[in-house]
């Protein structure tokens, strides 16, 4: 079944096209990533999701759910944090998330919540006043606000932006039970490329407001040559046999090659090649292609 | 009967102003005791309204109105402008509550707010005068219409306004002199023929003469009147307001 289906959703801002016909569905118990530098739509997509932004043309649907005229079921599945980081000074964690559990019609929540507070490491700041925490707490508690009524469906909008390891470790591992145990499907944006590697089955890259790139994460890693081999030369030169490979070069402190290679038995040829030309290699090292590697390429296409 | 969305909004926008009761509730309470010690002590002895009723009785009504309608404006005003501009909004905004619920909710919340600094001003100020409650039914109607209809326009303005000093615009140039024009000082028998014309369209005399009305027996229309009009001002009004809410204007954009 699909959890969030998006369909040709486009949205402008005085003149500017901001999305531009995106479509996309995420699957049920999907863990998704939506990635896109700064500009790219990321935030206006998933405040289409969330029903603060009202699309100009298409659809979005949770469950089956229109966001703007079924609004009602549609945000009862779903669970948003939020990218800024905003709260309500007058009350303390625990009263913020009792009210944010009334606003969803649900009394006597407060086993739930202590167990999401538990797992948030909020325990002992349940009855701090919202004013009186610090950055990082007041994010764990957006992401508990936002699990309070169980959603089926949870979309973090930059939950790392700015906040120590212990956080993102913490987070993760709730959030990724939540999704494993719980099957609830996952919707992050971040520019935490790395993050994103280690989390999600599927990615979308966005750019300009259009979808690049829709592949699991599998599919889009052997996307890229599966290598690169960086080589520091002591002495001699590049063979002109070699040049093709190169995809980066330095040369500020001694002559740096970044060379791609498919496989590892590419990597003979090319030793023997740079050895029959008297060069002397001071520095080596074999490197796996990353989700950055593809993004950049993605980003750079049509340049 | 009343949702939990609704009954837990209902609650947050009570709890907000009471947590900050000194400023919400005693500060309007010493205000409109101020003013009944300077206009009182001046006038009283020296000014009749209404047909024998003295100007200190005259006046208590007057304010305890008037506390009501500018505290109800304030509540769903103040809370709508400062969640818009620090971004907690997003909490009322991403759950399943209608737009009826919310509309619904800062009204109420409004209306015990204005209540209370009412009540407040009530019993400071009738020690200082003789009071009757000719028509205790009118007095509760009056005030809990006026609570509401204010409390809506405070959802308006909330709505519309980007910044603070909109806001204060809105209170400053519409708000403020709508009610000081409205009778809260004077009977509008009093005025020259054109503006008690003038005054006939402002619908806030409406609600603060129909309240004196419970007090005295006594107004410058009939209170089934007052109670026509102000009636079908709060159905535009909230109309209105629902209709905002339902658009998204300036709220979902």
């Amino acid at each position: 079944m699909t959890a969030i289906q998006i369909d040709s959703v486009e949205k402008s801002y005085k003149g500017f096209k901001a999305l531009k016909g995106v479509s996309l569905d995420i699957r049920e118990g999907e863990f998704f990533g939506l990635l896109g530098p700064n500009g790219a739509g990321k935030t206006t997509l998933i405040s289409t999701i969330a029903g603060l932004i009202r699309p100009d043309a298409g659809s979005v649907r949770i469950h089956g759910h229109d966001v703007v005229t079924d609004f009602r079921e549609a945000r009862k599945r779903l669970g948003v944090v939020p990218q800024e980081l905003v709260f309500d000074p007058f009350f303390t964690v625990r009263e913020t998330l009792r009210l944010q559990s009334g606003y969803f019609g649900i009394r006597n929540n407060d086993p739930w919540i202590d167990e999401v507070m538990h797992n948030l490491d909020l325990t002992n700041k349940a009855d701090v006043n919202m004013r009186a925490l610090s950055g990082g707490m007041k994010r764990r508690v957006l992401v508990a606000q936002a699990l309070v009524h169980r959603p089926p469906v949870i979309v973090l909008d930059e939950p790392t932006a700015g906040v120590d390891v212990e956080l993102r470790q913490t987070l993760w591992k709730f959030i990724s039970r939540l999704n494993r145990e719980g099957g609830h499907t996952v919707v992050l944006t971040t520019h935490y490329l790395e993050e994103a590697q280690a989390m999600c089955q599927r990615v979308a890259m966005l750019k300009l407001g259009q979808v690049v790139a829709l592949d699991s994460m599998n599919a889009l890693l052997r996307r890229v040559s599966g290598s690169q081999l960086v080589v520091r030369l002591k002495s001699g030169s590049l063979p002109d046999g070699l040049r093709h490979l190169v995809s980066h070069d330095e040369h500020a402190n001694g002559d740096k090659y970044t060379l791609r290679v498919n496989d590892y038995s590419e990597v003979e040829p090319i030793l023997a090649r740079l050895r029959e030309s008297g060069a002397v290699i001071d520095e080596m090292q074999l490197e796996q292609a990353d989700l950055e590697d593809i993004f950049i390429q993605i980003m750079e296409e049509g340049k | 009967m009343f949702s939990i969305g609704f009954r837990t909004l209902f609650y947050k926008e009570s709890l907000r102003f009471w947590k900050v009761a000194t400023q919400t509730i005693l500060a309007p309470v010493v205000t409109a005791m101020l003013y009944l010690l300077i206009f009182g002590h001046v006038l009283d002895g020296r000014v009749e309204m209404l047909d024998g009723v003295a100007y200190t009785s005259f006046l208590i009504p007057g304010l305890v109105m008037m506390s009501v309608l500018q505290n109800a404006f304030a509540n769903s005003s103040s809370s709508l402008i400062q969640s818009k501009i620090t971004g907690n909004l997003v909490f009322i905004l991403l759950p399943p509550l209608s737009h009826a619920e919310i509309l619904s909710a800062y009204i109420g919340a409004a209306i015990v707010r204005g209540l209370a600094v009412g009540f407040g001003v009530f019993i400071i100020t009738a020690w200082f005068a003789h009071l009757d409650f000719v028509a205790p039914l009118w007095i509760v109607v009056f005030a809990i219409l006026g609570a509401a209809i204010l409390g809506t326009m405070g959802v308006i303005a909330g709505i519309w306004a980007d910044k603070f000093d909109q806001l204060a615009a809105f209170q400053n140039f519409l708000i403020m002199p709508a009610t000081f024009l409205a009778g809260v000082f004077y009977s509008i028998q009093k005025l020259p023929p054109f503006w008690q014309t003038v005054s006939h369209f402002n619908p806030f005399f409406y609600m603060i003469d129909g309240f004196r009305y419970g007090f005295f027996g006594k107004s410058d229309i009939s209170p089934w009147t007052s109670l026509a009009i102000v009636s079908v001002f709060f159905a535009v009004l909230a109309f209105v307001a629902v209709n905002l809410l339902k658009r998204g204007y300036k709220l979902r954009h």
